[in-house]
């Protein structure tokens, strides 16, 4: 696995994966909540303008309730995400995986100035290209992680069905059936020609090239899965 | 045993498992009936996952008992505090946390009021000084703000309501105690920088105008809300050092350890101070600015309000020690 995984030891004892989320998906999950401040500003602005100059004062303490609170409520009242984050995809915990409270996650919204400085965010960037979990500024004081969600499905993954369950001629190493089960789960988000191109590399092992290769590989991950032979 | 007789013996487990979080996830939804299985799902949820890593069983089946065991963890380990016992905690704990730290807040009212008086001094006794900091056409504009024939004094517009001020304080006010405090972080100095600089300001316009003879206006009209005003702006600013002096000097602890300990502290000053300020920019709009109290009136009010807050920060949470404020 290549991917950047942070590792938190619970007191059961076991190692949960975390996946912290990189710039450019948290970079979005920012303009679209932007977008959508801006549309409320938008919306609001028209409508307090009936009201003359005490309106305009009611849009400044409007503007300032939500451009500082926008993502601390939302964190803490709906599970670590603002709407920008749960269209991404994105959550923010804290480091040990913990739900993020109202303390950490103020002061991630307040911290948000210094990663601004000096401008587009130029710290929070360099910050989160420095370290190996892409937190900004806010995120290492606050003791928070911005992760990528755990999927919310319970649905396991949709599997090959035609395969009819062969084992390899020669015995596998536990990576390597973890790789062919992987492969296996996999090849309904790949194109053919991916699945085929990845299936000729083990021509050594299918003696077979293309589909055909593609569907042996199938058969043997549902042997190693233990399907009935 | 292979992954197919796992899954297949404890599919019903995990589903189950899942079907709770749900429920457990969603505020609004009903309450599950009993959670005394709780813990123990959670438990075998954790066993099954060490198993399926260590046994080797896929990527897809080791990915999803990690999400449902991650899930868990956050219910059980979560914590929820209730709204009105944390403000009445939040009241005393602001405080007794500004009288711990209060070298930094000293600092900050040493590098803030210095310079304030300096240049009051300095701008009253001859307005050349003003014009060293401050440009003409603003001063200009000052002064006419606090003309005795207006009918609010530190406005410019006649025509801005008094609920218009008050948006605009807010959002400005609140907006610079916020920044005074994050930019402590730059190794302290953008919190200096910041205080510095509204001392400087500050005490020149009060400086010049109390030499051009406006001082009566003036004085009456920011002695009362300046007692929430700048304490808040000191105690923000000396939250700001807090978090420079972490990075600076943070003793035994590895830096980033210290800064996340000075950062629970500083927000908790800051946001204090934010509060403070809402309230000062409530006197600023409805009472200071009034033309139609006597400033006689004004002066009493600001000296009720200037004990009030220097005895809450003296007196509010002494004795009563709790372990983890």
């Amino acid at each position: 696995m290549i991917d950047t995984v942070r590792t938190v030891e619970t007191p059961e004892g076991i190692a949960l994966e975390l996946r912290p989320a990189g710039p450019v998906a948290r970079g979005l999950a920012w303009a679209l909540d932007m977008g959508i401040r801006a549309a409320i500003y938008l919306a609001a602005g028209m409508g307090l303008a009936f009201f003359g100059k005490a309106g305009l004062g009611l849009l400044a303490i409007l503007v300032f309730l939500l451009e500082w609170f926008y993502p601390v409520c939302f964190e803490v009242l709906w599970e670590g995400r603002t709407p920008g984050k749960l269209a991404l995809g994105l959550q923010v915990l804290m480091e040990d995986g913990r739900p993020e409270g109202w303390g950490p996650a103020m002061l991630r919204s307040l911290l948000m100035f210094v990663d601004f400085l000096p401008g587009f965010y130029g710290t929070g960037l360099m910050a989160m290209l420095c370290g190996r979990e892409g937190r900004r500024i806010g995120d290492l004081a606050a003791g928070t992680l911005v992760v990528h969600a755990p999927r919310r499905s319970a649905a396991k993954a949709a599997l090959p069905s035609s395969a009819r369950p062969m084992l390899p001629r020669v015995p596998l190493s536990l990576s390597e059936q973890r790789a062919l089960a992987a492969f296996a789960e996999r090849t309904a988000t790949l194109t053919s020609e991916r699945t085929q191109e990845l299936a000729n590399l083990l021509e050594p092992l299918t003696g077979l090239r293309g589909e055909e290769g593609v569907a042996r590989l199938h058969a043997y991950a549902a042997g190693i899965r233990g399907e009935r032979l | 045993m292979k992954q197919q007789a796992f899954e297949t013996l404890h599919q019903e487990a995990w589903d189950a498992f899942e079907t709770l979080l749900r429920r457990l996830e969603t505020p609004a939804g009903e309450a599950p009936s009993s959670l005394a299985d709780m813990p123990a799902q959670y438990r075998l949820v954790c066993h099954h996952l060490a198993l399926a890593r260590e046994r080797g069983y896929s990527a897809g089946l080791v990915d999803r008992l990690n999400g449902l065991a991650l899930r868990g963890h956050q219910r059980l380990y979560g914590i929820r505090q209730g709204a009105l016992r944390g403000a009445l905690r939040f009241f005393v704990a602001f405080p007794r946390l500004a009288r711990k730290r209060w070298r930094a807040m000293a600092l900050a009212a040493l590098v803030f009021y210095g310079p304030a008086t300096a240049l009051t001094f300095g701008a009253k006794s001859n307005p050349e000084v003003a014009y060293l900091v401050e440009d003409p056409v603003s001063l200009a504009s000052m002064e006419s703000m606090y003309q005795s024939d207006t009918k609010k004094f530190g406005r410019s517009g006649e025509s801005d309501t008094d609920v218009a001020m008050f948006g605009f304080y807010i959002w400005n006010n609140v907006r610079i105690n916020f920044q005074v405090f994050a930019s402590g972080l730059i190794a302290g100095l953008g919190s200096l920088v910041f205080l510095f600089w509204n001392g400087v300001h500050g005490g020149a316009v009060a400086g010049y105008l109390t030499h051009q003879g406006l001082g009566r206006n003036f004085w009456s009209f920011v002695a009362t809300h300046s007692a929430l005003e700048l304490t808040s702006l000191v105690i923000a600013g000396g939250a700001g050092l807090l978090l420079g002096w972490s990075l600076l000097f943070p003793g035994r602890r590895s830096r980033r350890q210290a800064l996340i300990l000075a950062a629970k502290e500083g927000l908790i000053l800051v946001m204090g101070s934010a509060l403070m300020d809402v309230g000062a920019a409530g006197f600023e709009a409805f009472w200071s600015s009034s033309a139609l109290i006597p400033v006689r009136v004004k002066f009493i009010a600001a000296a009720i309000l200037w004990t009030l807050v220097l005895a809450y920060f003296l007196f509010v949470g002494r004795g009563r020690v709790d372990a983890d404020a």
